[in-house]
Formats: C-alpha cells, structure tokens, sequence
C-alpha cells in the first residue's frame, strides 16, 4: 500500500463566478427552506391566521342568538377575519428572529461571512427572501380568513360584508402586510442583539409589555404617546377606522416602517463593524 | 500568498494577537505552531476579516479578503469554531456556499464523495460526529477550488486514517501549486505535514523558518555530560544563560552550551569525562523550549508540562 494511491485529488473547477446579490439571494433561500424550525413557524403561522377566525367565527354565530345587543355591536366582521393576525404575528416574529440569531448560535455565520465578506449583501438577501416569503403565504391566508368566515357567518346571515366594501380588501391585505414587517422587524432585533432568546425577548418587550405599560401613566400622556408605539401604530394599516387617540391608517403605517428602517438600518451599521 | 503586516487585536485588556508579521508562500505546506490560546484562530480570523485588527494588516493574493469579488475562489477556509447550522445538512451547508459564487450543484456532490460523507449527506449536521464535522468543514473550504488554503487545527477529532488523508491532501495542495497555511499546537503533526514553519507565542512571532532549520536551532546547546566529578565541572561551568538538569545517575544535562564549550571547560580544569553528546530534542521538546516562556500562564521556571495539562 503506497501513500501515493491514497492521496486525494481535488477535482479542479472549470469555471469561476463571483459573488452577486441575485447569487446571495438563492444562497439565503437554501439556508431558509434547509431548515425545520422555517416549516413549523411558518405553518403556525398559517395555522393561527385561518384558525383562530374560524373559531372566533363559528362561536359567535353558534351563540349569536343568545348576545346582548351590546355584544353583537362589539363584533365586526373585520375584526372576527383578522382576529389570527395577533397571534401569528409572534410566530412570524420568532421565525424572523432565529433566522439571524441561529446562525450566531451555531457559528454558521462565519462560512456565511466567508461567502459574502461584505456582509450587508447577506442581510439584504435575509430580509427580501422572508418578506417575500411571508407575503406569498400570509396573503392567501388572511384573504381565506375573510373569505371563511364571511361563509360561516352567513349562515345566519349576520355580520355580512362586501369584500369591495370602502377599506374591506385593503384591511384584509393590509393584515398580511402588518405580519411582514413585523418579521422584518423581527429580523432586525436578531442581528442586533444576535441571540434567539435576548431577541424573542426584546420583540415581546416591544409589542406586548411596552402597550399595557402605558396604562400605568397618567391617561393625557398615555393617549399621546401610545398611538407611536410600533404595535399599535403598525395595526392601523389594517383597521377600518380610527379614534381619537390613534393614528390614521396612512399615518400608522408610516410610523411603523420607520421603525422598521430604524431597526434595519441599526442592524446593517452593526453588521459590517463587529467581529464575527 | 497570504502576507500579514504588523498584525495586532486586543479583546478588551488582553492582547490576542501582538504585532505579528509574516508571509505564507505557495507551493509549500507552512506549518502555524502555538500552543493553545497563542492567538493562532485569532489570526485566521483577522486574515478572513471576520474579525477587524485594532493595528497592521492582512490580505491575502494581493488584497483584504473582503475586496475579492469571489473570495471562495481564493481562499477557502476550515475555522476551528464550528461554522455549520446543525440543523441543516451537510449537502445544503455546501449548496448554500456553492450558490453564493454560481457554483454547479455538481460541485457540491463531488466534495461529498471526497471526503467521504456520501452516506451522511442529508442528515443533519448536528447529529455528526468532531471527525464527521472536520470533514464537511473541508469540503466546504474547497469548494470553490481555492488558491490558499486555510485550516484551523483540520486533524482534530479525526481517526489514524482521517489524519493519514489529511496530510496527503495538504501536501496535494501544494503541490499542485497552491498556499497552505494549517495551524496546529502539535509540533509531531507539523513535522510530518510542513515544509515551513510560522511559530507563535502569546500572539508574538518567535520563529519563522524551514522545518530543519528550526528543529536544528532549539535543540543546540543541549549537551549530555558524564563525568565521575559532576560537582566540580558544574561549579566550572556554571554562568549566566547556563543551566542544568539532572540525568540518570552519573550524568548531568547541560543547556545554554555546545559540546566543545563543555570539553574546552573540562579540559582546562582538569575534569574526567566519561561521556559528552550533544543532545537532538525532539520535535516536542524543541517546540516547548521555544515556547516556553511565551506560555500564556506559564509561571516562571516551571515545567511547560504542568502549565499545558
């Protein structure tokens, strides 16, 4: 037995290609679908989307003739089709957040950064791929949510209305909107803070500590500045109308990806300066 | 070519890497020496830019690795620190590197069958052994069929055949023309592996040089002298830079002299000496004298031994 029969020869590359954002793009598209913790976020997601409305739905037409008026006026059809999108957006938020965090956790960012030494390529190519992602599935799903609900409340023919009804489809889309840039969002509280937990923790600091903190304030400062918290300013984009002490749609809108820009563009300052 | 200019990185107080300067030629395998913590991994990083120096410099053919339009061509790399997502396959681990740079799906399928991960490459890469993990880490730093090639300790977890083909394939590398730079704190392993050697100490370079010539240079001036009056010759010897160590009975190890500086000394007063052989160290120990003092916790005077344990 020579060492010469044994050592191994490394096949040579024909052709060389360079690093390119449509390249980087598909690269983060394989590492997002490789792995399992994507299907299960995303398939909750789903899951709450359509499934939380279908029982909000199926509950109040099944007790619709035992409600006080005052409880039929407090359901909305709107509000009984986006009732999932609360929910799923902590699932969307968690996934947005491992999506970065794992690969500190696991080290696999440093072959990633070996692969694309100029790093902002990376984070660009993360976040198009989930928005992308998070619309194709969201969309179908809240328009489902509508669309069901709407055919179990007809049953009594309660709660109807029109999907080309003034603000109905740009509600019903909107909700789908809201959960992408949440995960956007999401995403960018991961390359901060660059840990699953520090992350998951910090989201739900934001959306859901920080709203009923509020509360503990006196009522005048309470009511102005609520309405600019990323939460609740980012869920007038799917709400029909708005009160005196929250923002308009447009305007809600606008706030919350303003937080989003802030957070990202953190992330990506963040991102090319400290050691991997 | 990798060439590092003045190379420095601090971690809050500590200095990691400390003014370092070398270069890494091609066609040679260049051995990175040190003992564990001497900054070695902290090196490679600074040189792949995933970690930015506080002073001097890194690039590698020519320029930062950051500025290479497709640096997987250039250089691949096997880091220390696990670099998988252990969740995922290796097969999309290295279809997800390949796709960066346009790599043919083909390509990830032959760097499975060479190193021999055929059988594992769609389990997940958590459930692989050190040794499973080192060769995915391989296959993903040739990939791209890089010029330099860089490893971080590639023999570690691996079994006699696993480091048998790792050799082999490092000196194939350079062979056929390209740059090995592979660290290792054990000197046999560099002996058998390298031509050239960069050793560090406490982030300090303290030795640059051929294989030979640096095993020649640290086991000098040990020299083995027998003589029934080993009192006497030592209190002739004794001077500064001249220690000793006490061999079998009989017999005394002297450091920090030749053979002909003993015999001239004995000679001159008039001790008997019945053996006198300069000393070859081995690999080993030549490492450790060179290090000796660079040792990150090494107390003064005592035993490398001890302090690496």
């Amino acid at each position: 037995m020579s060492a010469v029969a044994s050592t191994p020869q490394v096949p040579r590359l024909e052709t060389t290609g360079r690093v390119t954002f449509p390249r980087v793009l598909l690269s983060e598209w394989t590492k997002f679908r490789s792995v399992r913790s994507t299907a299960w976020s995303l398939g909750v997601g789903i899951l709450l989307t359509i499934g939380f409305p279908l029982l909000f739905a199926a509950v109040t037409s099944s007790h619709w003739g035992q409600m006080s008026p005052q409880d039929r006026a407090s359901r909305s059809p709107l509000d009984i089709a986006l009732a999932g999108v609360n929910v799923a957006q902590l699932a969307i938020a968690v996934l947005g957040v491992l999506v970065v965090s794992a690969e500190y956790s696991t080290g696999s960012i440093r072959a990633t950064f070996s692969a694309v030494p100029k790093r902002l390529p990376v984070l660009w190519a993360k976040l198009l791929d989930y928005a992308a992602i998070s619309l194709a599935l969201m969309v179908p799903a809240v328009l489902i949510s509508f669309f069901a609900t709407q055919a179990i409340l007809s049953r009594h023919d309660i709660l109807q209305v029109s999907v080309t009804a003034p603000g109905i489809a740009r509600c019903v889309l909107m909700g789908a909107v809201y959960v992408m840039l949440v995960g956007l969002f999401a995403m960018a509280l991961g390359a901060i803070v660059r840990n699953t937990a520090g992350g998951i923790a910090l989201f739900a600091g934001i959306f859901f500590v920080l709203p009923p903190l509020m509360f503990t304030l006196p009522q005048t400062w309470n009511n102005a500045i609520s309405q600019y918290l990323p939460s609740n300013a980012g869920r007038q984009i799917f709400s029909l109308d708005h009160g005196s002490h929250t923002l308009t749609p447009l305007a809600g809108g606008l706030v919350f990806a303003a937080y989003c820009v802030t957070a990202i563009a953190v992330a990506a300052f963040l991102l090319r300066r400290r050691d991997v | 070519m990798i060439e590092v200019t003045n190379l420095t990185k601090d971690y809050g107080d500590k200095r990691a890497v400390d003014g370092l300067t070398f270069t890494v030629q091609p066609g040679i395998v260049t051995g990175f020496l040190g003992p564990n913590g001497s900054g070695k991994s902290t090196t490679m990083r600074l040189i792949l830019g995933l970690d930015a120096p506080n002073k001097g410099d890194a690039t590698v053919n020519g320029k930062h690795y950051r500025d290479h339009p497709a640096p997987l061509h250039e250089v691949g790399a096997l880091l220390e620190a696990r670099s998988v997502h252990t969740g995922r396959s290796a097969y999309n681990h290295l279809l997800a590197l390949a796709q960066t740079h346009g790599i043919a799906k083909r390509r990830v399928a032959e760097m499975i069958d060479l190193v021999g991960l055929h059988d594992v490459a769609r389990k997940r890469a958590g459930q692989f052994s050190l040794g499973m993990g080192q060769r995915l880490g391989i296959a993903a730093a040739l990939i791209g069929d890089p010029k330099t090639v860089l490893l971080d300790e590639p023999v570690n977890g691996l079994d006699p055949e696993g480091i048998h083909w790792v050799r082999n394939l490092l000196k194939g590398l350079a062979a056929e023309g390209r740059t090995v730079f592979v660290s290792s704190h054990l000197m046999s392993e560099m002996a058998l592996t390298a031509d050239h050697l960069i050793v560090i100490g406490r982030g300090k370079l303290i030795a640059d040089t051929s294989v030979d010539e640096f095993v020649a240079r640290a086991s000098e001036k040990v020299v083995l002298v027998r003589s029934p009056d080993l009192t006497r010759l030592q209190e002739e010897l004794a001077g500064p830079g001249v220690s000793f160590e006490s061999a079998e009975r009989g017999a005394v190890e002297v450091h920090g002299l030749t053979a002909e500086q003993v015999g001239d000394a004995a000679a001159s007063a008039g001790v008997v000496l019945h053996e006198l052989t300069p000393q070859h160290a081995s690999l080993e120990e030549a490492f450790m004298n060179l290090t000796r003092d660079e040792l990150e916790f090494g107390a003064q005077g005592a035993p490398v031994e001890e302090v690496v344990a």
